[in-house]
């Protein structure tokens, strides 16, 4: 046996031989900065990688399956689970497809209740990347203070509908309760706290040489890379690409808010390296996002009207037999898009959660040709993938 | 030290050191209680360093750190250390047995041999070495063996990493290490540890980093290449937790674990105490230099001994304010990358190290000729030489702080904070 | 640039295309039409250059199991990101061996979609480079997401078969008592006593 036999990766069907002096090595599925269990091949030839394939699979709980055995209602716990870190976004992904499909109108201020738990949960769900990514790059203390300000944004929500985590907020017609009187006031002195926090934030990491070097220039996606290879959200919009589905095909109560969408420019700085569509610039648009989404809620809670908070749903929601209705919104980690199949009975035909993360994860392999092991760990970190939205 | 055993030998035991056949004894005995003095120093540092260490960098992360084992949590590292012993020793199956016990000892050896020549105080150390800096460069470098040794002996790809991390980031920052201590050599004209102390003052003026700004700049090349060589973040690559798991000591458990941070630990002080010694005065105390020269012109014995103690007092306070500002910037900063940190040292430590050597050179020569032989003692302010190193240390030293502070202020007041330092 | 509805759409591409183009579904909350298998990759690659439809963005790509109609029928949503467009298309693949041809050299978004239909539904790509199983670890017997999938009795020894919790917990209480001895016998002589203490019943 030659020696450039030795050693052999089977992945799947895909057999892959290792070079002469290139060692192969399993980042995961239990690694500290994987962004839950993903699973990547690396062949590397001492720090450089050659490949890394990767592998997902390991929290695939069969939510697609499900969906055809429970009731349309009966769904909605689920898809808190399809992304647990932004579940609001799948909630209301689900809600405004089956909507549709039902042809049901919801009320104002039941959407002015989605568009604002919606917006803090982007907050929150950029707070856990941004905290991830730099305590991946070794910076180790913006994490806690991440998660200090996502205490306050889990007992904002927690005072709304009860859950800190899977919220099962946003229902089929509305959302499940009112906002409880004293929230307003709670909420805008928190926003205002927030502010100053992005501020911090930008004095000790986005502007650290060091932060800065590792990420500028890094895994340079091009507009039309990033369009051809179906990435979606803030991974899109770093590219340069301006589009944004809360502006553009508004929903909800998108279309009342003024609001500012930023693209990736090269934020890092000529200096530096950066490009843009980098990892700086993709971590910088997500910091720029929590600004807008502050922006947004405050607007929200200004203009938040009376009445309804649930539109009149009949008891069992039979859609007409073989509609089918997709659904896009603008979630945190991209546009996640719900297409619900009906077949006219009270359980869906079909349900299928797209979200943003399984598709950002095939352009993993072609990036990470050349990068470093160090860089990969700052890529996956930067393109905000998480194990639940990939393998559902 | 010698002739204080012989003169026990001689006035207690009553023998005549150089015919009596149990002298040897003797000098064996007191090395050994030195050594286990310096051990147990060593040891006990390093524990309470990692205690003192989780509390701030809780205090800096908006939480508390360890708080239920004993008062403020001090007992913790005692009960680290107490379930690290007990723990199972694992060796895996597929690793080079020897080796693998072998590395963690390299490792220790080679920290716990840098503590014979560092001073605690005034004439306070294990020896007097007349080659102690030189000594202590090249016994450092015991320790990437054991690194080396246990990445490989792991058998484990992830720990192979970490090992050669290591190898190539602290063999690659010995050189500028090397070349910067030269800075203060010249300036003091020894490699003892001692003299380069008695070159320096006790104001701060009269510092090593403060006299020129090479001085300042030797202290800053220093303390990157230190913090590279004690794999301290930024360049704790060798055991970047978030890529590599947990690099070189990812197979290792209980003991021989805490053996591999007993010495990052312990390492802080060593490095903290090589740089005070180098630049920043050592064990000299502020405005009492002329009285310790009064005390030394009158005769040996004649310094008393609060001066042993204040002396040791006033090097651990500059080396616990250094240690401070290691685990500082340990919490704040990120990790840089194999290829940055490769470039910084030979592209810019290194050439950077040779230049403030030529100029220290160029600067001593011209010293001696302007102020003569004792161009290289320590003076006060009316000398002007004394001005000179008063401007520099107002420039370098007051200045930046001044600066500092201000910012700071500012920061924290941007936050919306107020400085509040009851909430320990 | 403006945005087509789907019944211009519809009849751009009915006009080039012809038959291999299906009719417009009625309204039903999302018009699709479908494609003939054949000609799928002909009318993708017009869909993709042609400059006033230019659907640059595969934005889904999935499959639903019609097994009454003996077909996979593999649905399509493009966008185009210049003109702000989305279309719905879908295409029947023969349920006993389904076969079409990949889009991953249009767009490379298909790629990782076309390898979950694979291992959902088992329909295979014509012309995909690394065709396997992604969700599911790679020897897994069966295409879960079809309306036929049955549990193959568990995979490598680990059963997926259990008692449903409920039905124990419901009979908690029966399962209880059958396990306890039963109770003792009643003594005669409290039976003797027992019509002493009778109170005379009423006629």
């Amino acid at each position: 046996m030659s020696l450039d036999q030795l050693t052999i990766t089977r992945v799947g069907d895909r057999v892959e031989h290792a070079d002469q002096g290139e060692m192969v090595l399993n980042m995961g599925p239990q690694h500290p900065s994987t962004h839950g269990v993903i699973n990547f091949v690396v062949h590397a030839d001492g720090e450089v990688m050659k490949r890394a394939i990767p592998q997902v699979g390991y929290l695939h709980r069969a939510i697609e399956k499900i969906g055809e055995i429970v009731t349309y209602n009966g769904f909605m716990p689920y898809t808190d689970r399809v992304d647990y870190l932004a579940a609001m976004f799948a909630n209301e992904g689900y809600a405004i497809a089956v909507e549709k499909l039902m042809g049901l109108q919801v009320p104002p201020r039941a959407q002015y209740l989605r568009a604002i738990s919606c917006e803090l949960n982007r907050i929150a769900s950029h707070l856990v990347s941004i905290g991830t990514m730099a305590m991946d790059i070794g910076a180790v203390t913006p994490f806690p203070y991440a998660l200090r300000e996502r205490e306050s944004i889990n007992d904002l929500i927690e005072a709304l509908c009860g859950a800190r985590l899977t919220y099962n907020y946003h229902r089929i017609g509305g959302v499940a309760f009112d906002m409880p009187d004293d929230w307003i006031p709670l909420c805008r002195k928190w926003l205002d706290h927030f502010d100053k926090t992005l501020d911090e934030w930008d004095r000790l990491i986005s502007r650290n040489e060091i932060f800065v070097q590792r990420l500028a220039g890094l895994a340079v996606v091009p507009a039309a890379m990033a369009i051809d290879y179906g990435l979606v959200g803030p991974n899109l919009r770093a590219s340069g690409v301006d589009f944004d589905l809360r502006r553009d095909h508004p929903y909800g109560a998108y279309a009342d808010f003024k609001f500012e969408v930023p693209i990736g420019k090269g934020y890092a700085g000529a200096r530096a390296g950066g490009k843009v569509g980098d990892s700086y610039d993709r971590f910088y648009c997500r910091v720029l996002e929590c600004r807008e989404s502050v922006r947004i809620t405050r607007q929200a809670c200004d203009k938040l009207p009376g009445g309804e908070f649930m539109a009149k749903v009949p008891k069992k929601i039979r859609p007409e037999a073989w509609s089918e209705a997709q659904s896009r919104i603008e979630a945190a980690r991209g546009e996640m898009a719900y297409y619900v199949v009906s077949d006219g009975g009270e359980r869906p035909y079909r349900v299928r959660a797209r979200t943003g993360s399984y598709l950002a994860m095939g352009i993993i392999e072609d990036l990470s040709r050349g990068l470093m092991i160090a860089d990969l760990v700052a890529l996956i970190a930067s393109l905000d993938v998480v194990a639940p939205e990939i393998d559902r | 030290m010698k002739e204080l055993l012989d003169k026990i030998v001689l006035e207690r035991l009553g023998h005549d050191p150089a015919t009596w056949p149990l002298t040897q004894g003797v000098y064996l005995a007191a090395m050994l209680l030195v050594a286990v003095l310096l051990v147990t120093f060593g040891a006990v540092f390093a524990g309470i360093v990692s205690w003192w260490e989780r509390r701030v960098a809780g205090r800096m992360q908006s939480r508390i750190g360890p708080n239920r084992v004993g008062p403020g949590g001090f007992l913790q590292w005692i009960a680290d250390a107490l379930k690290l012993i007990l723990k199972e020793d694992l060796i895996p199956d597929e690793s080079d047995k020897v080796l693998f016990r072998l590395a963690p000892y390299f490792v220790i050896v080679g920290f716990l041999l840098t503590f014979v020549v560092l001073p605690f105080g005034y004439h306070l150390s294990a020896t007097n070495m007349n080659v102690g800096l030189f000594y202590v460069v090249s016994i450092t470098a015991l320790v990437v063996v054991g690194i080396l040794i246990s990445g490989w002996a792991s058998n484990s790809k992830w720990a192979l990493f970490g090992g050669i991390r290591a190898a190539a980031q602290v063999v690659s920052y010995e050189i500028p290490a090397g070349l910067v201590i030269l800075v203060p050599i010249m300036m003091a004209g020894s490699l003892n540890m001692h003299d380069i102390i008695r070159a320096q003052g006790g104001n701060p003026w009269n510092w090593f980093m403060f006299q020129t700004p090479m001085g300042f700049a030797a202290f800053f090349v220093l303390f990157t290449s230190l913090l590279a060589e004690g794999n301290r973040t930024p360049f704790d690559l060798p055991e970047a937790e978030s890529e590599i798991v947990a690099g070189y000591n990812t197979e290792y458990s209980g003991m021989r674990f805490a053996y591999f941070f007993l010495a990052e630990w312990g390492n802080l002080w060593v490095m903290s105490a090589i740089l005070t010694t180098l630049f920043l005065g050592g064990w000299q105390v502020p405005f009492l230099d002329s009285r310790l020269r009064m005390w030394e012109a009158a005769g040996p014995g004649n310094v008393p001994a609060w001066f042993y103690l204040l002396s040791a007092g006033v090097f651990a306070l500059k080396t616990l304010i250094l240690v401070n500002v290691v685990i500082w910037i340990r919490w704040t900063f990120p990790r840089i990358r194999v290829d940055q940190m490769m470039s910084l040292c030979w592209k810019y430590l290194v050439p950077i190290a040779m230049g403030l050597v030529v100029l220290t050179a160029v600067n001593e020569l011209v010293s001696f000729q302007i102020w003569g032989p004792k161009a290289q003692e320590p003076v006060g302010l009316s000398h002007p030489r004394g001005w000179i190193h008063f401007a520099w240390f107002a420039v370098g030293g007051l200045l930046p702080l001044v600066a500092f502070a201000m910012k700071t202020r500012r920061n924290i007041a941007l936050t919306g904070d107020r400085v509040d330092l009851t909430n320990w | 640039m403006p945005a087509l509805t789907a019944e211009q759409i519809h009849q751009r591409l009915a006009a080039r295309f012809g038959e291999a183009i299906g009719a417009l579904s009625p309204p039903k909350k999302d018009p699709f039409f479908t494609i003939a298998p054949e000609k799928l990759l002909e009318v993708a690659r017009f869909l993709k250059s042609d400059p006033e439809l230019s659907f640059d963005f595969l934005q889904d790509l999935t499959a639903t199991d019609h097994p009454k109609d003996g077909v996979i029928k593999v649905v399509y949503h493009f966008y185009s990101y210049q003109h702000r467009h989305l279309l719905a298309a879908k295409v029947h693949a023969d349920r006993k061996s389904p076969e079409l041809d990949s889009l991953e050299p249009l767009w490379k978004a298909a790629n990782w979609m076309e390898r979950e239909v694979y291992d959902l539904y088992g329909v295979t790509f014509r012309g995909h480079p690394d065709l396997r199983r992604v969700l599911l670890p790679d020897d897994w017997v069966g295409h879960p997401l079809r309306k036929d999938y049955s549990e193959a009795g568990g995979y490598h020894e680990i059963s997926n078969v259990r008692d449903n919790p409920l039905d124990l917990y419901l009979n908690l209480d029966r399962m209880v008592k059958a396990q306890q001895p039963p109770p003792p016998a009643p003594q005669p002589a409290a039976a003797a006593a027992k019509p002493a203490a009778e109170p005379p019943k009423g006629a």
